[in-house]
């Protein structure tokens, strides 16, 4: 189903060409209802979730979520990750994109359809747009039409609440990186900092400009997420498809064609599908890259086929596997057959597709005028591909993987770093002296008392930077909230206790309010013998 | 090059270019018209940086462009705020005394911070990266201080050096050559090395050492001690334990009754300031040998 050659005109070869407007008409039907109620679901989530609030007690931001990156700590709920742990992140990037995949696999392209911004953006703009300037045709008019003081008032109107949500959206943005309520109100009385109003007027310019004017290009020649797409659906993945099978032959004036004797196609070329197309594509020409499998054109299209009297589905999501079948299906068979269909119909009238010829007889009972049975359509049957099942797996694996993690996460960890140099310390009476860097990370929003005690070390003597008169033989740490306790120890030891040069011990530190423990394994070195 | 400039190809419906090539012809698949005002903004943008910012290479550096920016500019201005930064507690440094530093915890972790960086600069050369020494430079890192392991005591040493001419109230002492100047006689620095050896734990002849105890109280132990203790005040080291600053066994003993040698550290308070001795004493105070 290539485009028909364009005419062959003799004119100055372009190489670039301009954008050209599209004034896509509003429609009503379940994939728009759909499409709306996500948009506010999607939309209602990016807004509100900077303002939910979530205890964490005195010494932490109560933000349910908070991307705090100037103590470079991320909270979640009860969730909190510092950036040694930033493999949840890569887990949850892995999520996101297998679950891409799993989506792109089994529906299709429904994140571009649905959920990518960019065209939950552009949706709420044309609606703003439609509700100023009216519908497909009043927009045409006013497009083409003089610049008259209701033009100029219209457009300003409309740049002007565009401009409105964009800076709301760069606001809101930012409220992810910063307590929102205590920024909501620096913003306002112009008492945040400088960053925070550059980073909104980026964000201000690109929502403006991409779902105000680039809209589909941004799709159709910067996203690279279309071209993957591509890669990865095959036969059995849902698209947007227009059942040529059905629809060929198409006609404007289907009534006079079939009382003339003509067979047709339920296609009435009335171009619903077309005027509806927020990309500006007629889905008739089949897949194409600009398609972003909204479905507002079967919306349209169902529409038409109701007030027909007519099945709906002449557009509608199906795999490429029951398209070709069906089309088989619907098909003349034999060069005999289809010069007896070419004989015996209107001479303009083309029932050629790609060489194949369609017979309507096949497609449609002539004495019920419903379509035959034979046809196939999706079923859910389609979700338990291997591919899907694979997908969803490795998703489903990572998900529980990240879940027990978590849930296995020690709030309290050590990092030890035995001195490099010296390696030892020779002391006066002959015993051996090893100093260590030693971290503790107390990753609560508490402070805490832990206890550092030796394993594998029996009766060492330890003893703290600039102080070596007081002798522990295990110490008791205060931890502030949320913070790396840096400390520097000593241990001496004396090395005739000791058989090798190197000897392994542990370092455990407990908290001593509940018990929870780490450790770590180091070493201490003794000159050779 | 084709004489019908607007030629369809006709597997892909795309009109061509024009161009071929054996046979292989251009399809002319158009750019959006934005996309090439973009790539002509990027061209003015460039003219204009090459304004505004350092650009052209000449012999002798570079264009200053317009808005004057310098990278050595910058780093000049973060060295000042890194200092402004620094200074609440280089001020509070200077205030105290140097054993006052270790009761505030922020400052003393400051000042450990200062004087190591301090230390690799200053005093790496002789007692190593890590203060471990070498043969003739003492391990700061060991509990052994010939001058003294208080803070003051450190403090007074690194201020004034030892064995430092040019300082008055540098460290001074200096060990009698027992051999060279003929102060004693061979079989008695003999035996003195080995009743030294058997003090500090090595091996040593008993006889000789037994001789040699009274001939060290008679000799050495006004600097030394009477057991060999040392005397920090006076600089004499101890000797009645595992550390040496030069070497030990009775062979290095005696070399260094013999002919003593001398080591010398120089004075800092003439090169470094006040605040930078005094987070120098805290660091080396820190290595784990402090008093």
């Amino acid at each position: 189903m290539a485009k028909n050659p364009k005419e062959n005109k003799q004119e100055k070869i372009v190489l670039y060409e301009a954008r050209k407007n599209i004034f896509p008409k509003d429609v009503k039907g379940n994939f728009r209802r759909f499409k709306w109620f996500w948009l506010l679901l999607t939309l209602g989530i990016f807004v509100f979730t900077p303002w939910i609030r979530w205890d964490r007690g005195p010494y932490a931001s109560d933000q349910f979520l908070l991307i705090d990156l100037a103590n470079r700590k991320f909270f979640f709920a009860n969730i909190e990750i510092w950036p040694q742990e930033f493999y949840y992140v890569t887990g949850m990037l892995i999520m996101a994109g297998v679950g891409l995949f799993l989506i792109t696999s089994v529906l299709g392209r429904a994140w571009c359809g649905y959920s990518c911004p960019q065209t939950v953006f552009t949706d709420m703009f044309i609606w703003v747009e439609r509700k100023i300037e009216g519908d497909r045709n009043a927009r045409l008019k006013l497009e083409k039409g003089a610049w008259t003081f209701e033009k100029i008032f219209k457009f300003s109107l409309k740049y002007l609440i565009w401009l409105i949500i964009s800076i709301l959206t760069g606001a809101v943005f930012i409220s992810y990186f910063a307590e929102a309520p205590q920024l909501a109100k620096d913003l306002i009385t112009l008492q945040a900092a400088p960053v925070a109003y550059i980073t909104i007027a980026i964000l201000t310019a690109t929502t403006f400009i991409f779902a105000g004017f680039m809209r589909e290009q941004m799709c159709v020649y910067m996203c690279p997420w279309p071209r993957i797409q591509g890669a990865m659906l095959d036969e059995n993945s849902l698209t947007v498809t227009y059942n040529d099978w059905r629809g060929e032959p198409r006609t404007k004036s289907a009534k006079k064609l079939k009382a003339a004797g003509d067979l047709v196609g339920d296609c009435v070329d009335c171009d619903a599908c077309v005027a509806v197309c927020p990309t500006g594509i007629d889905i008739r020409d089949g897949q194409q890259i600009e398609c972003i499998t909204c479905g507002l054109c079967i919306d349209a299209c169902d529409n038409v086929m109701e007030k027909l009297g007519l099945e709906k589905g002449l557009i509608s999501y199906t795999t490429l596997k029951d398209y070709t079948q069906n089309l088989a299906l619907a098909s003349a068979v034999s060069e005999d057959e289809k010069k007896q269909l070419l004989a015996s119909h209107h001479a303009n009238h083309n029932v050629l597709m790609d060489n194949r010829t369609i017979v309507p007889s096949k497609v449609r009972d002539s004495k019920t005028n419903k379509l035959f049975e034979k046809f196939k359509y999706p079923n859910w049957k389609l979700f338990l591909s291997p591919r899907n099942v694979l997908y969803f797996t490795i998703w489903g694996a990572v998900g529980i993987g990240m879940l027990v993690v978590l849930s296995l996460r020690n709030p309290l960890d050590m990092n030890i770093l035995h001195d490099r140099n010296p390696l030892y310390v020779a002391l006066s009476d002959g015993t051996i002296r090893n100093g260590y860097d030693i971290k503790i990370l107390n990753m609560v929003p508490q402070p805490q008392k832990v206890e550092l005690k030796l394993e594998g070390l029996p009766n060492a003597k330890l003893s703290l930077v600039n102080n070596n008169n007081e002798i522990f033989e295990s110490l008791i740490l205060d931890l502030p909230p949320d913070e790396v306790l840096p400390v520097r120890l000593y241990i001496t030891y004396d090395p005739k206790e000791l058989e090798e040069v190197r000897t392994n011990f542990k370092m455990i530190v407990t908290y001593l309010s509940n018990e929870r423990t780490t450790s770590a394994v180091t070493f201490f070195e003794i000159p050779a013998k | 090059m084709s004489e019908d400039k607007n030629e369809i190809d006709e597997i892909s419906g795309t009109e061509t270019t024009g161009h071929e090539w054996d046979g292989i012809k251009e399809l002319n698949t158009p750019l959006p018209r934005w996309w090439l005002w973009i790539f002509y903004a990027t061209i003015i943008w460039a003219v204009g940086y090459m304004i505004a910012m350092p650009a052209w290479p000449l012999i002798n550096g570079a264009t200053k462009g317009v808005l004057g920016y310098s990278s050595r500019a910058n780093l000049v201005s973060e060295v000042e705020m890194a200092k402004a930064a620094q200074s609440q507690f280089l001020d509070k440094i200077e205030a105290s005394e140097v054993v006052d530093i270790l009761k505030d915890e922020e400052l003393a972790r400051f000042s450990r911070a200062g004087g190591n960086a301090a230390f690799k600069v200053n005093c790496s050369q002789c007692h190593g990266a890590g203060a471990q020494g070498f043969v003739g430079f003492p391990n700061l890192n060991d509990d052994e201080w010939i001058w003294g392991g208080t803070l003051d005591a450190i403090y007074t040493t690194i201020a004034h050096g030892a064995r430092y001419v040019a300082n008055e109230d540098t460290r001074i002492s200096e060990m009698p050559a027992f051999g060279a100047d003929e102060l004693l006689e061979k079989d008695e620095i003999d035996a003195i090395a080995n009743y030294v050896a058997s003090i500090s734990g090595t091996e040593a002849d008993s006889a000789l050492a037994n001789t040699g105890k009274e001939l060290f109280v008679d000799n050495c132990a006004a600097c030394h001690g009477d057991v060999g203790e040392g005397v920090a005040d006076l600089g004499g080291p101890a000797l009645n334990n595992a550390i040496w600053l030069f070497a030990g066994g009775v062979e290095a003993i005696t070399a260094q009754i013999n002919q003593p040698k001398h080591g010398e550290m120089p004075g800092w308070s003439d090169k470094l300031d006040d605040v930078t001795i005094k987070q120098l004493a805290v660091y080396v105070h820190s290595l784990g040998g402090g008093q």
